[in-house]
């Protein structure tokens, strides 16, 4: 046991638990621990520009590498700032920890100078949270959040520090194995009901895997690529789960949901099992909840029993590690008698017909002209095949992410990061920074629309300051293109304030924060664009003027059933 | 369909707004609620009274048992509970009403606990139901106040306990 300053013993906490880059923004009540941290050469700070943007960092080193993320901020603005970026995370179920400076004790509660009660305005979308009021519990707090952020579903938690206890001294012990009395997240699945889900799978004639970003979350891809092929199931992503299970395998049916594929919308109408993993049938998945899966038997894998029988009531519950469930179901089945082995691959043959014959009427597709206009589709395509699948895609919101996550194909998990619960726009770049800073060795591109980028676009200081090569691709219709979406859709084509044509030069701003600016105005400069940005060592933002009405389609209208989907 | 959930919490600062947050972010009504401290000093036994299906019932549960700080969460309507509460009813008391007011609090085991010239402030414990019947039985004669404390309950002792 040692006596440290508060400061200190935070640095060390941190060290414990593997960090190695933090996000953050300093100010009055934190600039202690930033005096600590300066002399921390083993962690690096990454100042950025603004404090959403520190969070959503975090957040993109998380999903990146299934570690947990770190931002610091100061109290009061530094703190409220960092909301969007809390509320992000949490949405997602992203492992992060964010520290916040606050008042000294003897002022809480009184107005003082940035004072806020971050506690309390985060309760709803942390995990869990914490204020320190006793310099006694410092260490034990910290300790806890990261157990508590990594642990069972992940989320983010926040960890709030008064200037006087970073200044105290505190007694510091070795680690101990946490047990938390009221906090024992349950990973193994129970054996009774992974023999009643590999019996409803036995009986089946139409399964389908329907995977969200649990198995992402739970490494648990490897297990679930397994389990397809051995029993020759077709498998549907939602949002999050996309790279959990590789886009160009035949078993792939691509997303589902509202831009889902019509394949998939179609295979979850008619299957007759559902076997959901680590998804929670949000309502940009199901449509409207009665035709959702209408004659299936589900089977619901989640570590969450609050996701499961939330909207969808399920025939068969497992409450468990994703990873751990379908290690098991595997086992189940290498284990059972040979009526098993028989079963599987003939039973389906229909089903895999019908499947084909989906794929083959409705292919994931979009008007292709001879024109030399440039189809936000063809972008992305181009950047698929020019980076070979291989790169960390990070998005911002609205037609950019659908776009996105329809015509790249995600090979690997942990590579297509994109705000899906909450919809942040604004999410995609400092992200893509988050990621950049935990793979140096990756590409790491942006793809994002001419509004969203400039909710976050001061970054571009930041990556200049460290070296952080990021390569944005804007998809610029001068429009906040999926509000316009819906309003051609659904209200006459008024285009109440989603026109956007006034903007920055975005290839001068570029230039002014001493990127890269690269702009396409035809179909025929993009690859050369992407190919220039791709070898370039340096961040470089890539202006692409898109054709300005261009829709994302699939489309299920809100409300409707995901059998009605409007085509190309 | 009513429910009486009991559910024990880590005694922090802050968590009886994690619980209250939970209903009001997520729609769920709280009819009473109650919460003190039990044997153990940092434990604390919360009692609440809310209704809904029991898919809602299910949920309620599930998201209580959610929060880091809840321990345990007790359904007091399954299995064998007794349920208690408290009121205290300022009921007017004049010439002609006061026998009958003691009358009739004598039934419910009440107690007067304050008296002024026109009226009485009376105390009755009992079943939830018990108390609905002692506040309409004086509602004729004249109640000014109401206050309760809200339903509490504890398990029986099995048998073998
Ligand atoms: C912070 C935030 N504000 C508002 C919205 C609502 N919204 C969703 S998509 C969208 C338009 C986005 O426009 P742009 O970034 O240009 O992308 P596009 O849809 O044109 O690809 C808006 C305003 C949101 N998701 N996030």
């Amino acid at each position: 046991m040692t006596t440290i300053t508060g400061a200190q013993a935070v640095v060390n906490c941190l060290r414990e638990e593997g960090v190695k880059t933090i996000f953050g923004y300093p100010g009055g009540a934190v600039i202690d621990l930033y005096d600590e941290l300066m002399d921390a050469t083993d962690l690096e700070h990454i100042l950025v520009r603004h404090e959403q943007a520190a969070v959503h960092a975090a957040d993109g080193y998380a999903r990146a590498t299934g570690e947990v993320g770190v931002a610091l901020l100061t109290s009061g603005p530094g703190a409220t700032n960092g909301v969007t970026g809390i509320a992000t995370a949490y949405l997602d179920s992203i492992p992060i920890v964010i520290l916040t400076g606050q008042v000294p004790t003897p002022l809480i509660g009184n107005d003082a100078f940035q004072e806020v009660d971050i506690v309390g305005i985060t309760r709803p979308c942390t995990k869990h949270n914490f204020l320190v009021n006793r310099k006694e519990d410092l260490v034990q707090v910290m300790r806890e959040a990261f157990h508590i952020a990594r642990t069972g579903r992940p989320g983010p938690v926040l960890v709030d520090l008064p200037k006087d206890l970073i200044k105290a001294q505190v007694k510091f012990d070795d680690k101990k194995p946490l047990r938390m009395q009221s906090y024992q997240p349950n990973y193994e699945p129970h054996p009774g009901q992974i023999a009643k889900a590999g019996e409803l799978i036995t009986q089946s004639q139409r399964p389908v895997l329907y995977v969200g970003g649990g198995v992402i979350l739970s490494d648990g891809y490897q297990e679930l690529r397994d389990l397809a092929k051995l029993l020759n199931m077709p498998v549907t992503m939602t949002l999050m789960g996309l790279g959990s299970y590789p886009g160009d395998d035949d078993l792939s049916m691509g997303m589902l949901g509202m831009h889902g594929t019509y394949t998939a919308n179609m295979a979850v109408s008619q299957c007759d099992l559902l076997i959901s993993v680590g998804a929670r049938f949000d309502d940009r998945v199901t449509g409207t909840l009665e035709t959702f899966a209408p004659h299936a038997k589900i089977i619901h894998i989640d570590i969450d029993p609050t996701s499961i029988s939330k909207n969808v009531k399920v025939d068969v519950p497992l409450v468990s590690d994703c990873k751990r469930a379908l290690a098991e179901l595997l086992k189940w089945f290498q284990n059972s008698s040979s009526t098993v082995s028989e079963f599987r691959g003939e039973a389906f043959s229909d089903w895999h017909a019908q499947i084909n014959s989906w794929k083959e009427a409705h292919p994931l597709t979009y008007q292709k002209d001879d024109s030399d206009i440039i189809k936000p589709q063809y972008v992305v395509e181009m950047l698929d095949e020019l980076t070979n699948g291989e790169a960390i895609i990070t998005t911002e919101v609205g037609q950019n992410q659908m776009w996105a996550a329809q015509f790249y194909r995600y090979a690997h998990p942990r590579h297509f990061l994109t705000s899906g619960g909450l919809g942040t726009m604004g999410y995609g770049f400092p992200a893509a920074i988050g990621a950049k800073m935990a793979m140096p060795e990756k590409t790491v591109i942006d793809i994002a629309g001419d509004a969203s980028i400039q909710m976050c676009i001061q970054e571009l200081a930041t990556v200049k300051q460290y070296n952080c090569p990021i390569k944005i691709a804007i998809l610029n219709n001068q429009f906040l293109g999926m509000v316009r979406q819906w309003q051609e859709l659904f209200y006459e084509k008024r285009y109440a304030s989603t026109v956007m044509d006034v903007a920055p030069d975005f290839v001068a701003l570029a230039e002014a924060y001493g990127a890269v600016g690269l702009r396409a105005t035809k179909k025929s400069d993009v690859k050369a664009v992407i190919q220039e940005a791709l070898s370039t060592d340096n961040t470089v933002l890539m202006d692409f003027e898109i054709s300005r009405e261009e829709g994302v389609y699939p489309m299920v209208p809100a409300g409707k059933a995901t059998t009605e989907m409007l085509l190309v | 369909m009513k429910h009486t959930l009991s559910v024990l919490l880590q005694n922090k600062p802050g968590v009886l707004s994690r619980v209250t947050g939970l209903f009001s972010g997520r729609g769920f009504n709280i009819e009473s609620l109650c919460v003190a401290e039990t044997m153990e000093k940092d434990v604390s036994c919360l009692t609440l009274v809310t209704r809904g299906d029991d898919n809602i019932i299910e949920q309620i549960t599930k998201q209580l048992h959610k929060l880091i700080d809840v321990i345990k969460v007790t359904d007091a309507s399954e299995g064998s509970f007794v349920e208690r509460e408290m009121v205290l009813i300022r009921v007017k008391a004049e010439a002609h009403t006061r026998a009958e007011v003691l009358r009739v609090i004598d039934i419910f085991r009440g107690k007067v606990v304050d008296v002024s010239a026109k009226s009485y402030a009376v105390e009755v414990t009992g079943s939830p139901s018990k108390i609905q019947a002692v506040i309409e039985i004086l509602q004729p004669i004249g109640i000014k106040e109401i206050i309760r404390t809200g339903t509490i309950a504890i398990g029986r002792a099995g048998k073998n306990k």
